[in-house]
């Protein structure tokens, strides 16, 4: 009994095949329900994240947080969902119908679609395609998409301008991110991301730190969550594009975006912190469900840490971070680390991470030189501003004032 | 298992599809998209042929790499296009473009 | 009785034929970009049926993530166009019709005439890796080295063009 979801799945299938049904029936029901168990466990632990998410915040404002339904308030998401679902469902005029109704489903669906290549355990895996890592970058684009739809189908120009920011913003940062994966991609030198966590005998985030960061900070981005949540900048464009938004289909949209957040916790997990793997996770593999969640939740509290700890930026401070900074930094890296992989073939494999240790701490020093002197610099402009020429006309008999 | 010829068919049917479109739409991003459904087409035949006849060699999917690689470059150009001719005229139709020089 | 895998690709054609029509006919130019994306996703659906999931990914990003998107960028950017309300469909629409028409004819008339149509796709060895092959024969020198420079000349080349054309000189 040390493997559980196997056994149930070969006790279904003996029981499918007696009932004499054809094999390749007998696959498609099988997927069918994976499919179906994987989903709806998903979304399980998304109401339970509810919880989760607002506990955490209250702690890091110095609050208590939920408290009163249940023990530690667990009951509250119940409540939350119920209030969603008794609330009006507000269609506003000149919308759009079946795109304004779909683009909530889309944007949790999509969000949903990402487990299905996420190795959660040595056995229990929904797909082990061969071109995982790029299936994760296919979804995410999918889910700008649902968010693009949900702006354009409120008519509404708040919820329009809220979702170009968020897909300006999500397509600039979806770029350095998808590089950063390719750098496990080439550690592991495999896309399936079952092959990705089975490589990290020691963990890629020892291997490959800059990519770690710059993957976090893209997840961060590409979740609209702060410092990048000029999306819902809620004294420029109140609330963003699901402004119009009301009821379970607003429901949708938070669950979807909490889900995603944890989901980008799980990803990280398993592209830098080696997914399931941990002590006795091969023989027993149920333990590996433990491990990856344990993962999982550490990063997604990261990504609330970094959420309730920095303020805003502005537009043109996210694009410029991400093209001028971001963007060649990773490629950068990305273009030694496939060097350095190629130059120390047939080295001992302790070698090779320390030689990627050293690689990546030069160029983090390098970053951090060169960041340094740009900030003294921007600091050096607004501690003595230019003089500014004024053009117009003073007036003789005004007393002259000093214009600078 | 699914015959090839069906895969030519449908292919042969989106291709139509998009020609329609490209010939009659007015619109100039609009003659654009029945152009994308074109090039799918060609893609479903280019992979098609490569699983049934040859996939031992690669000429099939490198040819549709090659495809994508130019419906993108296409689309960035058109569509820059039709910006620029938009910023100009005030209409994407593509009936009144008719000077080569303005 | 048909087995599942041609129940699938006849669904999926289906819709994304319906689809596809609805691209070329639909008024609202934002909805023909949202008719595109489901035509485009049913062709990715398809290179799965293919065994080339490769393709079916990047035709969700290259096409959905980038190409849909451009778009529908491009319709909003141009906003008095897309709420025209007169027809979409100019007048010799029953001519493009015609043509349409008559080259499907005339190529399921040439599939219907070729005897290599009717195969079921050989099976694909073990450890066969067609995602390897692939990247392998992108940049042999003796196999396809060349195409894909020029390939990648060309993206170049359309990234610059795209982007001295759009710029406003203003």
């Amino acid at each position: 009994m040390a493997d559980p979801v196997t056994f149930i799945a070969q006790w279904l299938r003996d029981y499918l095949t007696n009932l004499g049904l054809a094999s390749e029936w007998i696959s498609v029901i099988m997927a069918a329900l994976g499919v179906v168990v994987l989903a709806s466990a998903v979304l399980l632990v998304d109401i339970f994240l509810v919880w989760v998410e607002r506990k955490v915040v209250a702690r890091f404002q110095d609050r208590l947080g939920p408290n009163r339904l249940g023990p530690f308030g667990l009951f509250q998401p119940i409540a939350d969902v119920i209030k969603l679902l008794i609330k009006e469902d507000i269609t506003p005029q000149g919308a759009d119908k079946f795109v304004y109704n779909l683009a909530p489903i889309l944007a949790l669906a999509t969000v949903i679609m990402l487990w299905a290549v996420i190795p959660i355990s040595a056995t229990v895996a929904g797909s082990t395609i061969n071109v995982g890592a790029l299936y994760i970058v296919a979804v995410g684009a999918i889910g700008t998409l649902s968010i693009i739809m949900a702006g354009w189908a409120s008519h509404n120009k708040y919820a329009l301008l809220g979702a170009f920011r968020m897909v300006a913003q999500m397509i600039s940062y979806e770029v350095p991110m998808v590089i950063a994966i390719l750098i496990p991609v080439i550690l592991a030198k495999s896309m399936t991301l079952t092959d990705i966590v089975e490589s990290q005998s020691v963990w890629y985030i020892v291997l490959a730190p800059i990519a770690a960061i710059v993957f976090l900070i893209g997840a961060q981005a590409e979740l609209g969550r702060a410092p990048f949540d000029l999306s819902e900048a809620e004294s420029e464009i109140v609330a963003g594009f699901h402004i119009e938004y009301t009821g379970m289909k607003f429901g949708l949209f938070y669950a979807g975006e909490l889900l995603h957040a944890m989901t980008f916790g799980g990803l990280f997990a398993t592209f830098f912190l080696g997914g399931w793997r941990g002590w006795g996770a091969e023989t027993y593999p149920i333990l590996g469900i433990g491990y990856f969640f344990i993962k999982a939740m550490f990063m997604y509290w990261v990504i609330m840490w970094i959420k309730y700890s920095f303020p805003r930026v502005r537009i043109d401070q996210m694009l410029n971070f991400c093209w001028k900074f971001l963007t060649p930094l990773i490629l950068t890296v990305l273009s030694i680390t496939a060097i350095m992989d190629k130059l120390l073939t047939g080295v001992p494999y302790w070698i090779y991470v320390l030689a990627m240790l050293l690689m990546n701490l030069v160029v983090l020093y390098f970053v951090y030189r060169t960041v340094g002197s740009y900030a003294r610099k921007e600091r050096q402009k607004v501690a003595d501003p230019a003089k500014v020429r004024v053009n117009f006309p003073v007036k003789a008999s005004t007393t002259p004032t000093q214009v600078s | 298992m699914i015959p090839l010829s069906w895969y030519l068919i449908f292919a042969a049917a989106l291709f139509s599809i998009g020609l329609f479109g490209v010939l009659s739409r007015k619109n100039a991003v609009a003659i654009l998209m029945g152009v994308e459904l074109m090039l799918n087409a060609v893609n479903v035949n280019l992979i098609a042929f490569w699983r049934y006849l040859s996939f031992e060699t690669m000429a099939g999917q490198v040819f549709a790499v090659i495809v994508f690689a130019v419906a993108a470059s296409e689309v960035a150009v058109g569509l820059a296009l039709v910006i620029s001719v938009y910023r100009r005229r005030q209409s994407i139709v593509a009936d009144d473009i008719n000077l080569l020089k303005y | 009785m048909m087995s599942p895998l041609q129940v699938i690709f006849i669904l999926v054609s289906a819709i994304t034929l319906g689809a596809a029509l609805m691209v070329v006919t639909t008024r609202n130019m934002v909805r023909a970009a949202l008719w595109l994306v489901l035509a485009l996703f049913g062709v990715a659906i398809l290179f799965v049926l293919l065994e080339a999931g490769f393709f079916a990914v990047a035709q969700v990003i290259i096409y959905i993530g980038a190409i849909a998107i451009l778009m529908i960028f491009a319709i909003m950017l141009t906003r008095r166009i897309a709420q025209d309300p007169g027809p979409q469909i100019n007048s010799t629409w029953p001519l493009a019709a015609v043509i349409a028409l008559a080259i499907f004819g005339l190529i399921v008339l040439f599939i219907q005439g070729w005897d290599k149509t009717m195969s079921t796709p050989p099976a694909l060895p073990d450890g066969f890796a067609p995602l390897s092959d692939l990247g392998v024969a992108l940049v042999s020198a003796n196999q396809y080295l060349i195409p894909f420079e020029v390939a990648s000349i060309l993206l170049l080349a359309a990234l610059i063009g795209a982007i001295i054309i759009a710029w406003d000189r203003k």
